[in-house]
């Protein structure tokens, strides 16, 4: 696959022939996208074979080496894919925190042993994985967990609690950041250890949101051994493999999935025409209206922000420093807009569910809820304040 | 022009950098705040400026400009913004030059755009009466009189009026005031019978004048453009002026938030920077997002102008309630950062805020340009 043309060519003849129609449309929510594991179950027939036969050719980790399942493609080759996936609608066929978050970190520290245990079951949709890292006294300061790992012959007796791991009520294995040397500095006693969900001492309870959701859990460990092959890298040299995946997990914050796109809604605008009964002319709340103007201002500003930074990396000159405030302005500035937007729509934004109440308006109300954890979730908004400050601004701790 | 600069805006950009350096300080702003005199400005400054071609940048070859864009322009501005340099360039070049351009007839254009490209007139644009920027509440009027016009009215804000060779006036030929339609466009002498002059001088020192216009008789070879069309003429130049006004603005916002970056980690209390206390670390974050979100719509309003943008007025608007929004606040927190020396004239700080002011109050400020935008969008 020398010529990029050829490769072009046979890649789309392949996905026209083998991508079933039903699958070239995007899903309303990563939800409902493939996520594997035991539990799994496809959204339809179409999802199946679609994933089946991308998984032959090693297309659910196209760029991953044959040898853990991927297809061993270059990054260019790898882009194409992506292009011609995208020019046809093609949802992927698989998704997952294992692909996402932990496989670059095996990839990158694991030994080959674990390499060739855990990475073909993530490609193959056999296991799925969440994350084990905040803990209820370690969130912003994640350094301080203090989940106990002993080491006793060859296996660590795990002790101990997380809390907000996504999705653990339907996931079989989890990556956890554990306390192995309790009187080295915070940063220095930590492990990193993979955890059969499945093992005995595991109990896990899902914590409901405001928004009605559950889309996270409590996990407790009690005296679970884990086998001291399920660490990754060196006994207390967790700390630098856990920011490795977290840099990960912020790209995969930062960027849209592919294959996903939200129903479309009603504008702000609409929402407030709706409300104020003015289908035309000028709104005649004029607060209302100045606020709404502000916020599309913002809107644009950031969009012109989001297109310099791109400008100037592919000028080569860049990411310049304004890409440190992405994530802290576009979660604020949704969660304004979702704010305001429940505001204007007035007494139909109080619905909760059942008769009466426009079905757009209560999921928009549940969105709205919802919303309000993106300033919490992968560093809250005043870690990002900290790390501008200091990474960029330089001040002085 | 598409965010990243090409290899002769930069060489532009670094000319005007080092102008500026070595030309403009806020102790030589200091020194012509003091003097109080007209013109106003330095007129050896201004010279240097025209040979550099400045004054030339938005005309046509044809009347010895540079013919170069918007994005130029602003580069230029943004640079002079940095140290508050006073000149003429945003009345001679951007306001008047920008209706003569527009409007203009052969001959007008030839006659004064050939000027001030050389240096030669300074010319101001006298469209305001009212406190607050409202282009259409002029009520002066012109009325026809004796196969000419007679012009009766009060301008105020007219920048750089008093040292101005000529003055663009817009006056009423028909309709209220507050109507869009009916407004006219005339070019006034310096020496014309019935005008007269109170210079004024604003909180940033620069000079602006109060015209009085009192039974003004001209020719109708004295009207600028068509009959009754000066609101669209207006309407494109003050587009393109509040984005020039906005680059000048961002120029003087990335100075005073680095010399605010710069004084956190200089200054001690408690035995440590002030710096390290976080409720400063976060006010100054947030600063810098604003700074960074003032940047990119100021460079994507060159390239709106530039490439004739269909959302261009939307943007402009944009563009200028961003600008004033940034400066209020940076000039704000800058000071209130720098604790007691930061409301003492020694403190370049206070220059800042002062010119934040006035650059933001001309053209409309940001609730101004929300109105504007939401009437734009129709709603
Ligand atoms: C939807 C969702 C999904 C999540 N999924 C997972 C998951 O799968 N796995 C997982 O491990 N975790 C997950 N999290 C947890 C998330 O990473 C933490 O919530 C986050 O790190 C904040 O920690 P905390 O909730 O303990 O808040 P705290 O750290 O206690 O913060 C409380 C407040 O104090 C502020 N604060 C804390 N430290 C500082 C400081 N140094 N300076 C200034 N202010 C400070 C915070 O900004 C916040 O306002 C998820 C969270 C959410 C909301």
């Amino acid at each position: 696959m020398s010529d990029p043309e050829d490769f072009r060519r046979e890649t789309r003849a392949w996905l026209e022939d083998n991508c079933p129609a039903s699958v070239r449309a995007p899903v309303a929510d990563i939800k409902y996208l493939y996520w594997g594991g035991r539990r799994a179950e496809f959204l339809d027939d179409d999802s199946q074979v679609w994933f089946e036969r991308m998984l032959e050719r090693g297309w659910t980790v196209p760029d991953w080496p044959v040898e853990y399942g991927g297809a061993g493609l270059s990054q260019s080759e790898q882009r194409i894919l992506q292009s011609e996936m995208r020019r046809l609608n093609c949802r992927p066929p698989l998704f997952s925190y294992g692909i996402t978050m932990l496989a670059p970190v095996l990839l990158e520290y694991g030994t080959d042993e674990q390499k060739s245990r855990f990475l073909p079951p993530i490609a193959r949709g056999e296991i799925r994985w969440c994350q084990g890292y905040s803990e209820p006294a370690a969130g912003s300061d994640l350094a301080s967990l203090q989940c106990r790992a002993v080491l006793e012959g060859g296996e660590y007796l795990v002790d101990g609690q997380k809390i907000w791991t996504s999705d653990a009520d339907i996931s079989d294995w989890i990556f956890c950041l554990v306390r192995t040397d309790p009187s080295a500095p915070k940063h220095d006693g930590i492990s990193f250890l993979l955890i059969d969900l499945e093992s005995g001492g595991v109990s896990i309870s899902p914590i409901p949101l405001i928004s009605g959701a559950s889309p996270f859990c409590q996990t407790f460990f009690d005296s679970v051994r884990v086998p001291s092959q399920q660490r990754v890298g060196p006994e207390n040299g967790g700390w630098s493999i856990a920011k490795h995946l977290l840099q990960h997990e912020r790209a995969m914050l930062a960027q849209a999935i592919p294959g996903v796109r939200p129903p479309k809604r009603s504008s702000l605008l609409d929402v407030a025409r709706r409300s104020l009964n003015t289908p035309q002319g000028p709104l005649p709340d004029a607060g209302l209206r100045d606020e709404l103007v502000q916020l599309q201002m913002d809107r644009i500003c950031y969009r012109a922000t989001l297109a310099r930074n791109t400008a100037a990396v592919r000028a080569g000159k860049g990411p310049g420093s304004e890409s440190s405030m992405f994530k802290l302005y576009v979660s604020e500035l949704n969660q304004r807009s979702e704010d305001w937007r429940h505001r204007a729509a007035g007494t139909e934004g109080l619905g909760w569910d059942g008769e009466g109440f426009d079905p757009e308006e209560i999921q928009a109300t549940r969105s709205w809820l919802y919303g309000k954890a993106s300033t919490i979730l992968g560093g809250t908004s005043e870690i990002q304040l900290n790390i501008i400050a200091k990474r960029v601004l330089g001040l002085p701790d | 022009m598409s965010f990243v600069l090409s290899e002769e805006q930069e060489l532009i950009q670094e000319t005007a950098r080092e102008f500026v350096r070595s030309q403009g300080s806020i102790d030589a702003l200091r020194t012509l705040r003091d003097q109080r005199s007209e013109p106003g400005y330095d007129t050896k400054l201004w010279r240097e400026m025209a040979d550099l071609g400045w004054t030339g940048i938005p005309f046509p070859e044809e009347y010895g400009g540079a013919g170069l864009g918007h994005a130029e322009l602003g580069i230029v501005l943004e640079q002079l913004g940095t140290r508050l340099v006073i000149s003429p360039m945003l009345s001679t070049v951007v306001l008047a030059g920008g209706v003569i351009l527009e409007a203009g007839s052969p001959e007008q254009k030839q006659n004064f755009l050939t000027r001030i490209v050389g240096g030669e007139a300074v010319l101001a644009l006298a469209y305001q009466e009212t406190p607050r920027h409202d282009p259409w509440a002029i009520a002066t009027t012109a009325r026809e009189a004796g196969g000419g016009y007679v012009l009766t009215g009060r301008k105020t804000l007219v920048l750089d009026g008093a040292a101005a060779d000529h003055w663009i006036v817009a006056a009423r030929t028909s309709g209220e005031p507050g109507e869009r339609e009916g407004l006219s466009l005339f070019i006034v002498d310096r020496d014309t019978e019935g005008v007269s002059i109170e210079s004024t001088f604003l909180i940033d020192s620069r000079s602006a004048a109060n015209l009085s216009l009192d039974g003004v008789h001209l020719g109708t070879d004295r009207l600028l453009g068509e009959l009754g069309s000066g609101a669209e003429v207006l309407e494109t130049t003050f587009d393109r002026a509040m984005v020039a006004i906005a680059s000048e603005m961002l120029g003087g916002i990335q100075e005073v938030f680095d010399q605010t970056v710069a004084y956190l980690k200089e200054r001690e209390q408690f035995g440590v920077k002030i710096g390290s206390f976080q409720a400063l670390k976060h006010r100054i974050a947030r600063v810098f997002c604003e700074v960074e979100l003032t940047r990119s719509i100021v460079t994507d309003a060159w390239r709106a102008l530039d490439e004739e943008d269909p959302a261009r007025s939307k943007i402009a608007s944009t563009c200028k309630a961003r600008a004033s929004d940034t400066y209020h606040l940076a000039s704000n927190e800058s000071i209130q950062l720098h604790g007691g020396i930061g409301v003492t004239d020694e403190q370049d700080i206070g220059f800042f805020l002062k010119r934040a002011r006035v650059c933001e109050l001309l053209l409309g400020d940001s609730s101004y340009q929300r109105r504007r935008f939401a009437e734009l969008s129709g709603y």
